[in-house]
């Protein structure tokens, strides 16, 4: 508490003691000449234009090479790559621009700075270099979006025949996972049916729902595609996979979707990184309240045979969660509730 | 440039401290507001119709929000830079909010949201359209006031009524708003799915309501002044690139802000009347609520349709004064003066058409996306002449380093830099990767952030001496450029690196992922780095406020050598502007260095053979 007062202190005296530099500064110039000050804080301040060019890019390459090994995220997905190739070549263009504008502005700064006997050059427009400098920009940003939507599309598009379908449902703050049960289809659910103890409102009257696992990790078959089903069911959230290159928001109300394929294996991954502990995590991407930043989940990447010992191990949400609980009543209740209503609807309709 | 003269259907002659105006034909009219010469100490200072001193109002209401929402973001800093360790004075200081002297999320996710809302809005909309559009509009066109200066009165007190409703939501006993300033339901439509979503939530609405009238108040103002009050002599074409900015800044927010309005007004109904227009399917606290059949990506769009407008809103005043600045201190004339004011229009233009670029991954149909990668890459270009023309305008200059100019310069290199990040978030395949990191957080803050900041910097230093007949300290503004221009850098840049590796924003704190808890050691830095130009925005305030009343007095009229008609005011510019005539413009503003002469103002009538633009 104190030292805090003190070090604020601290901080006032020095504003004030670099305050009372400035205007003696102020007082001197006077004595010495206003234009010969002017033109000295000239030469320093187009000095420092070159300094700050000089040691910014300096500053950047260093910070690049030093921060590499954090930044660059190994990609574990098929679309990865092609993003990540992307990211290329749009940095080798941005870069190049970046280079010389930034050149170009702090160069001029610094060569045609004030000076005595200097003119500077009566040049109001050139329409053939204003030219020039739409159609390359132009051309760039061409290539780019021609690039950027081929890959759009692609993973964007329908998902392969064969993959292997999750659904995930973001709520305050966590993750709910279900899998398709040996029958390879997710049973329906709606809604109406979400309790405490069914917190995805899975309708158990859909035979295809019997089979149903709630596992509280999501598990993935390397190599092969897998579509995910995305819903929320309280406010919007985000399924943020950082290593697949995967984001997609999590809308109450609306179900999204996306599809990839991992290509690295958590065990490979360890390997690659030396990091024994090495998880790939789902993070929440969409801010959805103050737990926010606690939102995770984990995915373990493994082999088709693992994969398949690991499902023969999950019971089934219904059988181990529902069936002779009190929420198996609950759900009926609900389910008959609901068939009135459309019973009634029906008939109003009819007359 | 051959643009008919458009003569302004009102030619007032100023008659010393009469209340007249004469109109076109002679005849001199009553017009009671004119009435300066009664200025009481309540007229002058606070219900002033002066479009000067209401400039001067909005200019000091947003350095206030700029010294809050500055501060917010010291605070939430501290934790991101030292997550977990005790600081028993914020505790002294904000009691339950940081407990043990640890910012607790709920405060952390109230301080990021209104850091967001203040800047965007009371600064960087408000503070600089609000100063740089009154002071500049009528002495840069030659008119005496605005069009109606007492709806700009008024648009001054909407605002202020905005910041008092703002600023009490803090004092609730939930806190402000903690929703994101983005405000998405149905986080922010449901009371109980956060804790500033409920009284909090109200207050920002209003808050943000009475905003919006006073910038649709400001901006009808300004357009009907840019348009019909131009002195003798001032085409558009002959219009200095800060009133072009400004009057495009005006259309863009008349145009934009009601949709704005439109979707905080059906959020409003969500919140209390029980409808549904972004809610469904909720189900929350373990009951599920009545409301059925809306959508929440809807408010997205109403939003965004406002918000991409808005980014521009908040920069195009920063081009304008950013253009001006360079060119008066290059003692050059701007470079292509008509492709300047062409991509402007190109700019605010597309702007209405890139929104979704915002939702990419919202579940937006693939097919309307790409069309809005296209559109949002095509923005570039004018982008990219803009920046090319303000370097070819330094070029062959013979430039004086007036704090204003470093700024400018600084601008521009900051635009460059946060302008190219949008080219990455603008392809949609990239904005997978990179949407809500922060890559996002460094583009927005580098582009919009830090150069506006500037743009309004090099503003303040320019016109400083137009505004308090005083020169601001050059050497302190020295110290104050250098500082926050190394300073914001070390701040942003590093925050690409964080994106890259998918650290999400708003996050208060990154422990419980291993993929994101490696930059412990930058984030400390950062904010070592946002504490330093915060103390630098100090050194800045003490200079602003001491000159007011200590700088050195002006003893030319014109310090810069300046082309524009403001500086042929008298060095204490009256209610009125001009005491005499309203000056006439012969010429473009940017003929310096021309024939030998340094400058030549807009005033002096052309000399033989001489053409009127350049
Ligand atoms: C060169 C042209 C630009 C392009 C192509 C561009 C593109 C984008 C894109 C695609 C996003 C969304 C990123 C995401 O959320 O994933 C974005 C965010 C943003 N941009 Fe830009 N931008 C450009 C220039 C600007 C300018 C000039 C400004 C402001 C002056 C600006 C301000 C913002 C802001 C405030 C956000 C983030 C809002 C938020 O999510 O909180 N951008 N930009
Ligand atoms: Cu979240
Ligand atoms: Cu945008």
């Amino acid at each position: 508490m104190t030292t805090s007062v003190l070090v604020i202190l601290a901080i006032v005296m020095f504003a004030l003691v670099i305050f009372q530099l400035a205007k003696t500064t102020e007082f001197v110039a006077i004595l010495r000449g206003e234009d010969k000050t002017r033109l000295e804080s000239d030469r320093i301040n187009s000095r420092l234009m070159v300094v700050f060019l000089v040691a910014g890019m300096a500053a950047l390459f260093w910070s690049v090479a030093y921060f590499k090994k954090h930044m660059i995220l190994e990609s574990a997905s098929v679309h990865g790559e092609w993003i990540d190739s992307m990211f290329n070549v749009t940095l080798l263009f941005t870069g190049v621009a970046f280079v010389l504008t930034q050149i170009a502005l702090f160069y001029f700064a610094w060569r045609y700075k004030h000076t005595k006997d200097r003119k500077a050059l009566y040049y109001p427009e050139n329409n053939k270099l204003e030219m020039w400098w739409t159609i390359i920009p132009a051309m760039v940003l061409t290539t780019l979006v021609v690039i950027g939507l081929y890959r759009w599309f692609q993973i964007t598009g329908p998902e392969p025949k064969d993959s292997n379908v999750v659904e995930i449902t973001g709520k305050q703050f966590s993750w709910m996972l279900r899998y398709p049960g040996k029958d390879g289809k997710l049973g329906e659910n709606r809604f109406e049916y979400i309790t405490e103890g069914n917190g995805v409102g899975i309708d158990f009257n859909d035979p295809r729902s019997r089979d149903d696992f709630m596992p509280s990790e999501m598990h993935l078959v390397v190599n092969r595609p897998v579509l995910l089903r995305i819903k929320a069911r309280d406010v919007i959230h985000d399924v943020g996979i950082p290593h697949f290159r995967v984001k997609m928001d999590a809308v109450p109300g609306i179900t999204t979707r996306f599809w990839f394929i991992p290509t690295i294996t958590t065990e490979e991954m360890r390997k690659k990184t030396g990091n024994p502990d090495f998880t790939y995590e789902i993070a929440c991407d969409q801010l959805c309240g103050t737990g926010h930043f606690g939102m995770k989940g984990t995915i373990v990447v493994e082999s088709q045979e693992e994969y398949d010992k690991w499902t023969s191990t999950q019971k089934s949400f219904y059988e181990s969660g529902i069936q002779g609980t009190a929420e198996e009543k609950k759900f009926a209740e609900i389910s008959m509730q609901l068939k009135n209503a459309e019973a009634a609807k029906a008939n109003t309709t009819h007359e | 440039m051959s643009d008919p003269v458009i003569n302004p259907p009102l030619n007032p002659v100023y008659t010393g401290d009469t209340t007249h105006r004469q109109d076109s034909t002679g005849e001199i009219h009553d017009h009671g507001h004119h009435e300066h010469h009664k200025d009481n100490f309540i007229t002058k200072y606070i219900f002033s119709q002066d479009h000067k001193m209401i400039a001067k109002q909005f200019l000091i209401t947003g350095m206030f929000w700029a010294l809050v929402g500055g501060m917010l973001s010291v605070i939430f800093r501290v934790q991101l830079g030292f997550p977990n360790q005790a600081f028993p004075i914020l505790e002294t200081i904000f009691g339950k909010w940081a407990p043990g002297g640890i910012i607790s999320p709920d405060f952390y996710y109230m301080l990021i949201t209104m850091h967001g809302t203040i800047l965007v809005f009371f600064v960087l909309t408000a503070g600089l359209s609000g100063t740089f559009a009154n002071l500049l509009i009528p002495l840069q066109i030659g008119a005496r006031d605005m069009a109606s200066p007492f709806l700009n009165m008024l648009s001054y007190w909407f605002f202020f009524m905005a910041s008092v409703v703002m600023l009490a939501s803090f004092f609730l006993p939930q806190g402000a708003s903690d929703v994101g300033w983005t405000a998405y339901p149905p986080l922010s439509a449901v009371h109980e799915a956060s804790p500033g979503s409920g009284a909090g939530m109200d207050f920002w609405l209003i808050g943000m309501a009475l905003f919006i009238f006073s910038s649709l108040l400001g901006g009808l103002n300004y357009i009907t002044t840019v348009l019909n009050l131009r002195t003798k002599g001032m085409s558009m074409s002959k219009m200095p690139l800060t009133i072009w900015a400004l009057l495009i800044t005006a259309v863009l927010g008349l145009l934009s802000f009601p949709v704005l309005l439109g979707a905080a007004i059906l959020l409003i109904f969500d919140r209390t009347i029980g409808t549904s227009f972004y809610l469904d399917n909720i189900f929350i606290n373990g009951h599920a609520l009545p409301n059925d059949g809306g959508n929440a990506i809807l408010y997205q769009h109403l939003f965004w349709f406002l918000g991409h407008p808005e980014v521009y809103i908040v920069i195009l005043p920063a081009f304008g004064l950013v253009s001006e600045v360079l060119a008066t201190n290059a003692r050059k004339p701007i470079f292509g003066y008509r492709a300047m004011i062409l991509s402007l229009l190109a700019i605010a233009i597309i702007a209405f058409v890139v929104w979704a670029h915002h939702m990419f991954v919202t579940g937006l149909n693939p097919f309307v996306a790409s069309v809005f990668v296209f559109l949002t890459l095509l923005v570039a270009v004018p982008s990219a002449i803009k920046v090319f023309n303000w370097i070819a305008t330094v070029w062959q200059g013979n430039i004086k380093f007036a704090p204003a100019m470093l700024f400018a310069i600084g601008f521009v290199s900051m635009f460059i830099s946060g302008g190219l990040t949008g080219i990455f978030l603008g392809n949609s395949a990239l904005d997978i990767e990179l949407h809500d990191t922060y890559f996002v957080v460094a583009h927005f803050h580098i582009v919009m952030g830090i150069s506006a900041f500037f743009g309004m910097f090099a503003g303040v230093y320019h016109w400083f001496p137009k505004m308090y007949g005083r020169l601001m300290n050059n050497t302190l503004g020295y110290i104050h450029f250098w500082v926050t221009m190394v300073g914001a850098y070390m701040i942003f840049w590093p925050m690409h690196y964080m994106g890259l590796a998918g650290v999400p924003r708003r996050y208060y704190s990154f422990d419980a992922f291993q993929s994101f808890n490696m930059f412990g050691g930058l984030n400390e830095f950062i904010t070592m780095a946002a504490m330093l130009v915060f103390f630098a925005q100090l050194l800045f305030l003490i200079n602003f406020f001491y000159s007011i009343f200590y700088g050195r007095k002006l003893t030319n009229e014109n310090p810069w050598q300046s082309n524009t008609l403001e500086w042929t005011t008298p060095i204490k510019t009256g209610h009125g502007n001009w005491p005499g005539d309203l000056p006439t413009v012969y010429r473009w503003p940017y003929d310096y260095s021309k024939n030998g002469d340094e400058y030549i103002p807009q005033t002096t009538p052309l000399r033989e053979g001489e053409t009127g633009g350049h």
